[in-house]
């Protein structure tokens, strides 16, 4: 059952990097900022994407930007996390991306092989996502305004049939799935940012989730509640988000969460919950409990899906909560992330 | 992970709650201060309360090095970052600690080079690397983080690096020690020792609260079976009416303590007369400073210091949960003014902070289960 | 006081003063070991890892030791349980 949302208006006198984050200040930011300005009342300010109606045509859109430093890390770079990000949040809307606009923001100075590389990745990453990508601008700024390069993606594609998501249709007892390990992306930009000096044969998970989506889909539709891509802020925050958003608790099995050892290495040195760090290539799912063990077979019969597995499990109590069971009797709440995860001593 | 996957075995914590429910005294209600900020972080990650018979209540002690530092020294540190050539580097814990004009962030926010280093070394590295910057590095900890300071300044001694200082806010856990049990309102029962801090002063320095003042205290490492076991051996301590220290923490804490970092301890700091803490005021010989033989390489004899003293605001009362006198949610700030998105207090932001550890990982579960039981 | 973790020494600079390579699970990091120099470390053994600095030894023994200890109780009660049952003291 949704609780109404509380009016927050948003009174930080400045901008922060905790704003862009996907935290609480990102949420205070686009709540009590962008919404009320910007939103028409039909909008949900948070989700992945609008599903709008086009004169009697239904197409979901959205946006996103990234401005990830270095622009090169193992297992991808902007180019590809820009077509994959989009391309993913249409998916966890429920939809089929079908075309995507590009627009570049380049910094002075920037070296023409750098920026090819980019389009290079970019164009081999909409080919296996299956878009076409239909346009864009490009904008030059003087040098040192840009950090080499930002890109913006926006993407539209129509509804997954079959498919219709809803935080309110939430109930106690549907089921959590996460489609693999998390921390891979956060930890893997961490470590080859340099400034911690640790090293680790880690990759990005960036990927397009569509044929994940699709897979569950296909077997399990009328029964998927709800879906998010668990970007910055990690699972932690989406959960959160969806516990505020249905008023309901969500329960966790912390042995259950996939984490590769050197994730769990990285985060223990440093001191961060992985649940906290952002993933470009795995998405939550709530489903209907009678769903839930075909859509985790679908998941698992499909490439890419092998380790999707069965987190938890939503519950009445407590209310607007995420709790995470440890396994020997113990709990403790998850929080959603504050500002950007930072390394610890203590 | 190898010495910490066997530390969190559920066979085995269930072995050591079963043993504190055997020895646990339904008629007494026990109270036992964790000292150290890395067990109440411990405590709360791990839910360990959870695992815990009613009678036995834990409290947060102000071994959080953040935490009691007052805001002043804060400033202070970063009014010397106020020079462009100057770069500000800290630990993370640092980084949103809020000073009376913002947080080590938010000034990094407005232009000011602050960077975030996992090591005093790579401070040092940092400088060795921009010959035409200053690193400035603001060097907090107990005596677990002290000698890797020292160290550090014994090597920008001997390889001549000009371009570092660092600003010295390392304190003492003894004199904490001794205020909790010198305080008025104090009713602790027995100590969970520090864990860390003793792998480099040892055992011996807490022989006098058991010698003197009749308090067990078992010095426990942080995995779950650890701070369980530590409890059952003060359990244990306590039902044989006995007082003595004891090292949970064997295969790591040398009962003589780490000799090396001692003496780099000597080497490079000496005690200061006294040091301010926060919610604690003034206490003699509880803070280090750097030797007048490092002097070069002390920011507080590099740069003007403003040292000016902020009180915290009056309705803050992080002194007293600091003591353990006051529990996170009975102050009045707590969730309220009081977040880890607006601390009043470090002890909010600190991730150490008995506040941010309730606020993080409890309060909403009560909350939620106080419901429950009104609807009820 | 504070974050430290065992990781294992997976290398040594015999021609560099007091730095090593650790291990903790797959994650590597270059350390001082300057605070070991009484019992310096070799490759292969398990150390305590602090700010980027080596604080202590891990003794295997007492962790493996320390983990027996906790095991045995159920079972020392459980025997000791047993042989009150035998009625022994009944008389």
């Amino acid at each position: 059952m949704a609780t109404a949302l509380p009016k927050i208006r948003f009174r930080d006198p400045q901008i922060e990097m905790a704003h862009g984050a996907g935290g609480k200040a990102s949420r205070r930011l686009v709540e009590g900022l962008f919404a009320p300005l910007l939103f028409g009342p039909s909008i949900e300010p948070l989700a992945d994407a609008a599903h709008l109606d086009i004169n009697g045509t239904r197409l979901a859109i959205t946006a996103d930007s990234f401005v990830v430093k270095p622009l090169r890390f193992p297992g991808g770079s902007i180019g590809e996390l820009a077509v994959n990000g989009t391309v993913n949040d249409l998916a966890v809307s429920g939809a089929r991306a079908q075309a995507l606009v590009v627009t570049y923001v380049l910094e002075a100075g920037l070296p023409t092989e750098i920026l090819e590389a980019e389009v290079r990745a970019m164009a081999a990453a909409a080919l296996r996502a299956g878009v076409v990508i239909a346009g864009g601008d490009t904008k030059v700024v003087e040098n040192g305004k840009a950090d080499r390069m930002y890109i913006t993606t926006a993407g539209i594609g129509p509804p997954i049939p079959g498919i219709s998501l809803s935080p309110a249709s939430v109930r106690p007892g549907d089921q959590v799935l996460l489609s693999g390990p998390i921390g891979d992306h956060g930890i893997t930009i961490l470590l080859a940012r340099g400034d911690l000096e640790l090293e680790a044969e880690l990759c990005s998970d960036t990927r397009s989730v569509l044929p994940l989506v699709e897979a569950l889909a296909r077997v399990a539709a009328p029964g998927i509640r709800w879906m998010r891509d668990p970007t910055r802020g990690g699972v932690a925050t989406s959960l959160n988000e969806l516990a505020r958003d249905c008023g309901l608790g969500v329960l966790l099995s912390e042995n259950a969460i996939p984490i590769r050892d050197m994730v769990r290495g990285a985060c223990e040195l440093l001191g961060l919950d992985p649940l906290h760090i952002a993933n470009e290539g795995q998405f939550l799912a709530v489903v209907a409990p009678e769903y839930a063990d075909a859509a985790l077979q679908a998941l698992r019969a499909t490439p890419g899906g092998q380790e999707a597995v069965l987190i938890g499990s939503i519950e009445e109590q407590p209310a607007a909560t995420v709790l995470g069971a440890n396994g020997y009797g113990g709990t403790r709440v998850i929080d959603m992330l504050v500002g950007d995860p930072l390394p610890r001593i203590c | 992970m190898r010495f910490v996957d066997e530390f969190r075995a559920a066979d085995v914590i269930g072995k050591a709650t079963e043993e504190i429910r055997r020895l646990a005294d339904p008629q007494r209600h026990y109270r036992f201060m964790e000292v150290c900020g890395g067990h109440t972080h411990a405590i709360y990650r791990f839910g360990l309360k959870d695992l815990l018979p009613p009678n036995i209540e834990l409290v947060h002690g102000p071994g959080c090095p953040v935490c009691v530092l007052p805001m002043g020294r804060i400033d202070d540190g970063l009014s010397m970052a106020e020079d462009p050539n100057v770069i500000f580097t800290a630990f993370g814990d640092m980084m949103r600690v809020p000073g009376a004009h913002g947080s080590p962030l938010e000034h990094k926010a407005r232009g000011m080079d602050v960077r975030i280093v996992y090591s005093p070394a790579d401070a040092l590295k940092l400088a060795q690397k921009n010959p035409s910057k200053h690193v400035m590095f603001f060097a907090i900890g107990f005596e677990t983080t002290a000698p890797s300071t020292a160290l550090t300044l014994m090597r920008a001694k001997k390889e001549g690096v000009a371009n570092f200082s660092i600003f010295c806010n390392h304190v003492t856990i003894i004199p904490a020690i001794r205020a909790i049990l010198d305080s008025p309102d104090m009713r602790i029962d027995a100590f969970i020792g520090p864990g860390h801090v003793s792998t480099v002063i040892g055992c011996r320095p807490y022989a006098w609260i058991a010698a003197n003042e009749g308090k067990p205290i078992v010095v426990s490492g942080f995995e779950p079976v650890d701070v369980l076991q530590s409890i059952v051996m003060l359990l244990a301590q306590l039902g044989n009416a006995e007082a003595k220290v004891e090292n949970q923490y064997k295969r790591v804490v040398p009962w003589e303590g780490n000799r090396a970092a001692l003496k780099a301890i000597g080497e490079v700091f000496e005690l200061r007369p006294y040091f301010e803490w926060r919610g604690m005021g003034f206490i003699s010989q509880s803070a280090l400073r750097i030797r007048d033989s490092y002097g070069q390489w002390d920011a507080e004899q590099r740069f003007h210091v403003p040292g000016v003293r902020i009180t915290d605001p009056k309705s803050a009362q992080c002194g007293e949960v600091l003591k353990g006198v006051l529990k996170p949610a009975q102050c009045k700030l707590f969730g309220k003014e009081c977040t880890p998105e607006r601390p009043v207090g470090a002890l909010m932001v600190s991730s150490e902070g008995s506040c941010a550890a309730y606020y993080n990982y409890e309060h909403r579960k009560a909350a939620a289960f106080t419901t429950i039981g009104a609807k009820a | 006081m504070c974050l430290a973790i065992p990781a294992k020494i997976i290398e040594l600079y015999p021609g560099e003063e007091n730095r090593a390579l650790v291990e903790v699970a797959g994650v590597r990091r270059h350390i001082d070991t300057g605070l070991l120099e009484d019992d310096p470390p070799k490759t292969g053994e398990w150390v305590l890892i602090h700010v980027g600095f080596a604080l202590s030894k891990i003794s295997e023994e007492e962790a493996l030791d320390q983990i027996r200890v906790l095991t045995m109780l159920g079972e020392q009660q459980a025997a000791v349980e047993e042989v009150q049952g035998y009625g022994l003291n009944d008389s």
